[in-house]
């Protein structure tokens, strides 16, 4: 008998249907504008669809090499100020998370997507896409920003990490474009990044199951004649039911490799992937039954493999550090209104010494954080940080979430208040890999 | 501007001088004074002298009087310095990483003389230049509760006439000059509370005892005795008046500068705990990789790359706390949430490398820095305090509230 987990033959029928009918039916329907994919609710199991339509991506204006932003080179001096372009894109978006992200976070967490204005909106606003694209790309920098993107994923998790997650999506996989793609990969995705209708796009790197090691991917790359076959399943990637775009990691001949896949592409679909948290991210999981890449979908080497792994954990660290700051600005006027016992609960040790901690182990967080981000923006060796401040950020920002909820007692528990959101959401950072990238 | 959190260039040679001597001086004779407690090491004589030259010779925060906060390195254009108060926290901990007890025990390095430093004026701290200070705050009935401190200082003329006792003094019995809290008033309080440079051979002033202790051996805690112990009111270190708790905030902003060095030699500690046990379980096939996630690892390279973290997290915060001071900005804050994270991690990260290396046995040292590291949770302000005092400051609440 099959377990409760395996599709029934409803979902198996459902499968065979999209993928017969594939993309090439849509595109003989002229169906080119992305429409509701993804249904959360309601009896869904096994139910999946064939990735959202794709804008055709062609080359433009290609050059002879590929551009990259330098590394800024080492600095001299200890320093924790930001630069003043730095403290200006802060600003805009802490300013968007307080407006923008915390009112729209919990209808978002309850229909599991985000409002599709708003995805817009950070784009206009905050141009989060174009941050690190270099300027001949039509980008504005022309030194690495990890720092910034640090900034800004921080500042935007300070609002809402599902939302954040949802707007930061399309910018990891142009960043993983700019840092560690070809003349040919930049010139044909690039510009539609930078543009003023920036598609959905997300890195896949993560896959279902225990243990997940991503220098260990049971996704497979195969050679063929002309390019690649992809088999596997990337779980918990964000808007993957809208992505016109992934950048999906699969093992190539006993290595860790980057691959481009259009959403298109024969043999790929999208099944809903609603998780305890980062549910306005509206994650879903990512088939791909052999799906034909040519030889130009290969995205860097085994080194670009291991950054962006790392980048991506980087930015899993900032979401973490922008979440537990809301954790901490929320408890303390709590425990200081809250009365008991004919006082603030704040007045007591046993309560007070669990702010102090959130707060301490915090500022270890962001700390380590940053200094992983600065040293892989100077061009230094980042591995190390990068392994610490995620052993950091996954255990105390789990404990922060935990904590947060504590405080408020039930009405930390129940959806008046937005602790249990972050409760769910902190979870992600020990489990995510990809799907962010800074 | 822009972050950078790696150690100054300008500080390389310095940290790097502290390492060989904690390689070369400290850790060869590390055992022999933890064995022969109360023993004076002599070996740190000429080592001292060392360091006075270097202060000499102008090299910035070669030791204690690194802390002062003044306009001794010069800003960059933008404002931003790196001065004595972070190079201090970086080559304390290095000199620790060597051996904590010896650095406590080295001559004109006490914590005296970081209060000294951060809050004498200018003609004080010319006359106590070459003074080896240690500091007496502790009494029998009262430890963080340093507001409660009975030891009084009356006025008399040109001088102050002080009686009490006073214990844990780090250095007590070898320092030239103590500097001791006593209140002018018992009925006044915090705002009555004043530090006094008190010089042996004051009549009236005796060392009392030493104690034996869990660790930090080589270092001499002593009990001192103030009986009608006559001391110039030029000794006196900052304002003399009773001012409603602005005195008190004098003293207690000694702890501003002092805490991350502490917090300093707890990373310095457990940075030599972490290094030793990283070396034993590389030998036994066990290495660490920052890469895969840590549940896919050996259970104890897993638990190095927890400990690490921590030490990451203690270490960042303590340079932060630093940097801030020499900049001139409020750090009460992060000196304490420095001193409370590295307090916490040294003795939790040392307990845990005896554990995993099954050093136990005083055939290594992994054992003494296990006891060692105790007594960076505890003085210079308990994790307690820390916490305490991190928490009125998140919560915007007084001592008087949140008690």
């Amino acid at each position: 008998m099959a377990s409760r987990n395996s599709r029934d033959l409803m979902g198996l029928g459902l499968t065979g249907l999209n993928k017969a009918a594939g993309s090439r039916l849509l595109d003989r329907l002229r169906l080119r504008k992305p429409v509701e994919r993804v249904v959360f609710h309601g009896a869904r199991a096994g139910f999946r669809t064939v990735g959202a339509a794709t804008r055709t991506f062609t080359a433009a204006k290609r050059r002879a090499t590929p551009e990259r932003p330098r590394h800024t080179g080492e600095r001299g001096r200890f320093d924790l100020t930001p630069t003043g372009e730095q403290q200006m894109i802060r600003d805009l978006s802490r300013e968007f998370a307080a407006e923008q992200l915390r009112p729209a976070a919990a209808p978002a967490d309850a229909e599991c997507a985000a409002p599709p204005e708003l995805l817009k909106r950070v784009s206009a606003e905050l141009g989060i896409t174009v941050l690190n694209v270099p300027e001949s790309l039509g980008g504005v920098s022309s030194e690495r920003s990890t720092v910034t993107s640090v900034l800004v994923a921080e500042a935007l998790a300070h609002g809402d990490m599902g939302l954040a997650v949802a707007c930061l999506a399309p910018s990891a996989v142009s960043t993983a474009l700019v840092l560690w793609g070809d003349e040919q990969q930049q010139a044909t995705y690039l510009p539609a990044f930078v543009g003023d209708d920036v598609p959905a796009a997300a890195l896949a790197i993560l896959e279902p199951g225990p243990l997940f090691d991503p220098f260990a991917l049971l996704t497979h790359a195969h050679r063929t004649v002309d390019g690649y076959v992809l088999d596997g399943v990337k779980s918990l990637v964000p808007r993957a039911a809208s992505a016109e775009l992934f950048v999906i990691a699969a093992n190539l001949d006993g290595r860790p490799a980057l691959f481009l896949v259009e959403s298109e592409s024969v043999g790929l679909t999208v099944e809903a992937d609603p998780a305890m948290g980062l549910r306005a991210a509206s994650t879903g999981r990512v088939h791909l039954s052999k799906v034909a890449v040519p030889s130009a979908a290969l995205l860097g080497d085994t080194a670009a493999y291991a950054d962006c792994v790392r980048l991506a954990r980087l930015g899993w660290c900032a979401l973490a550090v922008g979440t537990a700051q809301a954790v901490l600005d929320y408890v303390v006027p709590y425990v200081n209104d809250r009365v008991a016992f004919g006082e603030p609960v704040s007045h007591r040790q046993s309560v007070a010494f669990m702010v102090a901690n959130i707060g301490i182990e915090l500022e270890g967080m962001r700390l380590a954080t940053y200094r992983a981000a600065s040293r892989a923006e100077q061009g230094r060796s980042f591995a190390r940080e990068v392994g610490l401040a995620r052993a950091l950020c996954a255990e105390y920002g789990m404990k922060i979430g935990s904590d947060g909820v504590q405080l408020l007692g039930g009405h930390g528990y129940v959806k008046e208040h937005p602790v249990e959101r972050w409760y769910r959401d902190l979870r992600a950072i020990a489990v995510l890999e990809g799907g962010v990238l800074v | 501007m822009s972050i950078n959190l790696e150690v100054p260039t300008k500080f390389k040679l310095l940290v790097d001088q502290a390492h060989q001597v904690a390689l070369g001086v400290f850790r060869p004779i590390s055992r022999r004074y933890d064995l022969a407690e109360h023993e004076y090491p002599k070996e740190l004589d000429m080592l001292a002298a060392l360091v006075d030259g270097m202060n000499d010779s102008g090299e910035q925060g070669t030791g204690a009087r690194g802390v002062r906060r003044s306009n001794d390195t010069e800003a960059d254009t933008d404002g931003v310095r790196n001065g004595g108060n972070l190079s201090t926290v970086l080559s304390v901990m290095e000199a620790c990483w060597g051996d904590v007890a010896l650095v406590l025990a080295m001559p004109r390095q006490g914590l005296g003389n970081a209060a000294i430093a951060s809050v004498a004026d200018d003609e004080q701290l010319a006359r106590f230049d070459r003074v080896w200070a240690s500091m007496a705050i502790t009494e029998p009935g009262a430890g963080s509760d340093s507001a409660a401190i009975r030891t009084t200082a009356v006025r008399d003329g040109d001088d102050y006439i002080l009686n009490g006792e006073k214990i844990f003094v780090t250095a007590g019995a070898r320092s030239d000059a103590v500097v001791v809290w006593a209140t002018l008033d018992p009925s006044k309080g915090r705002a009555a509370i004043k530090s006094f440079v008190v010089e042996k051979g004051t009549p009236g002033f005796t060392v009392e005892r030493l104690e034996h202790k869990l660790g930090i051996r080589a270092s001499d805690t002593a009990t001192l005795r103030f009986a009608d112990c006559r001391v110039p009111a030029a000794n006196l270190l900052g304002s003399p008046g009773i001012e409603a708790e602005q005195g008190f905030a004098g003293v207690m902003q000694t702890f501003d500068n002092t805490r991350p060095l502490v917090a300093a030699m707890a990373l310095g500690v457990a940075k030599a705990a972490i290094d030793e046990t990283r070396s034993v379980l590389a030998g036994a096939g066990v290495t660490v990789d920052y890469d895969r996630p840590a549940s896919r690892q050996h259970a104890a390279a897993a638990a190095l790359l927890a400990m690490e973290a921590d030490w990451e997290a203690a270490y960042l915060t303590t340079l932060e706390a630093a940097w801030m001071a020499d900049n001139g900005r409020p750090n009460s804050l992060q000196a304490s949430m420095a001193k409370a994270k590295a307090g916490r991690m040294a003795t939790e990260v040392t307990l845990r490398c005896v554990e995993l290396a099954g050093d136990y046995g005083e055939s290594s040292l992994l054992e003494k820095w296990a006891r060692d590291a105790k007594i960076l949770d505890i003085f210079e302000g308990t994790q307690q305090i820390q916490q305490l005092i991190v928490a009125r400051r998140l919560l915007g609440k007084s001592s008087a509230e949140l008690k």
